[in-house]
């Protein structure tokens, strides 16, 4: 199977640092009752990283579960409507649950096998990882509970129910902002009073140290079937990845195994939101300052007195005031550019894949193909650029249809 | 010696366990939170934790949760909190712990937010979300101002990490009776004593054991094996929405309590 391709020796690999620092940036600022959690897991991982019957027991549920190799898919009639590079798609929406998250949950749901843990908890904002996680749960046998806020509950009825289906219960959060960062609050508290036999399923690359390594590991298979892909494909790597970036989990799978050849360009698009503004947006690497949010030291939208900013994004996913630590090295060293796009451009990226590919994007995806857009008008027809194409967006189609009505 | 040392050096002597009130700052306004310090300490409070609202608090159950988002609500901000401070502090007898999140600390620039900490007249930190592997230069740089950077010990917390904790506490230790959130509990968990013997048998610094204590057979309940009691909801809770409608009975109200308190934390004859 091609996952199991490994990429040249990475410079990066001895990142994060025992201590969890990539750079100056991770960390884990949490409470003092989180740290035994936090260690166990950290070892519990390393164990398992080297026990060839946790890798086995994982490939076979990637390929046989999940349906991975995700196609590596050459997008013709997107490249001919942009009338540049050529534009290829990660077709990480092609996996069961419909994106990429489900890469980590299993993974995770595997660990909380390995710790003895008997009860398992996530935040979801679109409910895509919440999903995902109900699915692992469902697989494995174990109860889940899964912390939405009351907002999102409201406007993701789909992924809702079919948490429930999948047995999972949800606990909406009506605290603060009720949506996604008050989700993570909600679920760390959680955890603080059930550490002894929970393992919170965290579902992005942020937080404390280790979940943005482990998240990141998990998500990696998305970047190296990439490099045996295009191997195999086009006889080279591609000259451009392109991925989108809430907290970052599916541009931290796709890049990490890139980082190395720096030759390849890596790209990570944010929600520009309505406009620059504070509170119109949710690009916390465009336009936040480094600072401490849900256990780590990242990029994070943040007011003067350090209180979180509100954030906007017509994408519930990329709806985040902070973004994972490893994004935040690789823009300081330079190594990834990060960039914003607007839900208006968003929205007319949608469109434009449905109608020419016959593919309905998330939201969240659609910020990486706006992007890739408009680069790919401005290279040659030799140059190629993937897409991460993370997820699909069936969950999405009301809201797009009330944002098109309410033009 | 900060102003924490000399007080449970004192109380000690006296064989007294200290009590000491959590207040939100800014809950519901400044002014209102300036004068319950001042009814606080005319009670005979021994200290004074002074919570920083915080836009999300990890730690907090729904009571202080609450209050922070009625402060923040009402826009509070970090310079005000530490202007009413150096208003009210000069005619205060107890000392003020500020109780804050790293993220405003690190924000505001961390040894200008100790400088104007200490120039407003507050005497020590607990930093919940800075656990002791990340505090190494904030205590560095609390120590060369005098401020005493307390940690947190919790019973999740391992041994080998106890004695490193023990080895770098300043002023007190605080010692979270359970794992879990903020928040009054009718009972607090039978191993709390043989934990706290524990820590005793390996440290001299004043242990103060809060999260879940609400009542003082509780609080009466520890005066053997803890030289403080931390109390945040209940105080937190008696404030609430009253205190713009009923000012003067919502301070009278955490006075009572606190009174109440108080009396039944002495030390048992030995």
């Amino acid at each position: 199977m091609t996952h199991s391709y490994l990429p040249e020796p990475n410079p990066d690999a001895k990142l994060p640092s025992p201590e969890g620092r990539f750079g100056e940036f991770g960390g884990r600022y949490v409470p003092e009752t989180l740290i035994a959690a936090l260690d166990q897991l950290n070892d519990a991982y390393s164990k398992a990283c080297s026990d060839p019957a946790f890798q086995q027991e994982l490939d076979h549920l990637l390929h046989n579960f999940v349906g991975r190799p995700s196609p590596l898919y050459y997008a013709r009639r997107l490249t001919e409507h942009c009338g540049g590079a050529q534009i290829w798609l990660k077709r990480e929406d092609l996996n069961h649950t419909g994106a990429h998250k489900i890469n980590n949950t299993l993974g995770q749901a595997l660990l909380t096998r390995r710790m003895g843990k008997t009860r398992v908890i996530a935040e979801t904002g679109a409910g895509q990882h919440g999903v995902a996680t109900a699915t692992a749960c469902a697989h494995f046998g174990i109860p889940c509970v899964v912390y939405m806020g009351e907002e999102d509950v409201r406007r993701q009825a789909p992924n809702v129910r079919a948490m429930r289906f999948m047995g999972a219960e949800i606990c909406p959060v009506t605290s603060g902002s009720r949506t996604l960062r008050d989700a993570v609050n909600q679920a760390m508290r959680d955890w603080m009073s059930t550490v002894d036999d929970t393992h919170y399923i965290l579902g992005s690359v942020v937080g404390p140290h280790p979940f943005p390594l482990i998240v990141r590991d998990f998500q990696a298979v998305i970047g190296r079937e990439t490099i045996a892909q295009s191997e195999t494909a086009i006889g080279r790597l591609p000259d451009t990845v392109v991925a989108c970036v809430g907290g970052g989990s599916n541009a931290a799978g796709m890049f990490y195994p890139f980082v190395a050849t720096t030759d390849v360009e890596l790209i990570g698009i944010e929600a520009g939101g309505r406009n620059e503004q504070p509170g119109n947006h949710a690009a916390s690497l465009s336009h936040g300052e480094p600072g401490v949010l849900h256990g780590s030291f990242s990029y994070v939208l943040q007011d003067i007195d350090g209180q979180t900013e509100d954030v906007h994004s017509a994408s519930a996913g990329l709806d985040y005031p902070g973004v994972g630590p490893e994004h935040s090295h690789w823009k300081a060293a330079g190594r990834v550019s990060y960039d914003s796009v607007t839900d208006h451009e968003a929205l007319a990226a949608f469109d434009v894949m449905c109608k020419t590919e016959g593919i309905l994007p998330a939201l969240e995806t659609s910020h990486a193909i706006a992007a890739t857009m408009k680069l790919a008008a401005q290279r040659n027809p030799e140059d190629v650029i993937v897409i991460c194409l993370s997820g699909r967006g069936d969950k999405d189609a009301a809201e797009i249809q009330r944002l098109i009505d309410s033009k | 010696m900060s102003a924490i040392d000399e007080l449970f050096r004192k109380l000690n002597k006296e064989q007294r366990v200290a009590f000491m009130p959590f207040v939100t700052a800014g809950d519901p306004n400044l002014e209102f939170t300036a004068d319950l310090l001042t009814a606080l300490d005319s009670a005979g409070c021994h200290l004074v934790e002074l919570g920083f609202p915080y836009s999300d608090p990890i730690a907090d159950g729904p009571v202080i949760q609450e209050s922070y988002t009625r402060a923040l609500k009402n826009h509070v901000r970090v310079h005000e909190i530490l202007e009413m401070v150096q208003r009210v502090s000069p005619s205060l007898s107890l000392p003020l712990v500020a109780m804050v999140s790293y993220a405003i600390i690190f924000r505001h620039g961390i040894e200008s937010f100790l400088d104007q900490s200490k120039a407003s007249g507050i005497s020590g930190l607990i930093v919940p979300d800075l656990p002791s592997d990340e505090s190494e230069v904030l205590r560095d740089l609390c120590d060369q101002r005098d401020l005493s950077l307390v940690p947190l010990i919790t019973p999740t917390t391992a041994p080998d990490r106890v004695a490193h904790i023990l080895e770098t506490a300043r002023g007190f230790i605080y010692y979270v009776s359970i794992a879990g959130i903020t928040g009054e509990r009718s009972e607090l968990p039978a191993e709390l004593a043989d934990n706290l013997r524990e820590l005793r048998r390996q440290t001299e610094t004043p242990i103060c054991v809060g999260f879940g204590i609400s009542h003082p057979k509780q609080a009466a309940m520890l005066t053997e094996v803890a030289d403080g009691v931390i109390v945040g909801s209940a105080i937190v809770r008696r404030i609430g929405e009253l205190a713009l409608s009923h000012r003067d009975s919502a301070i009278q109200s955490v006075v009572d309590f606190s009174k109440e308190m108080l009396s039944g934390l002495k030390k048992p004859e030995a």
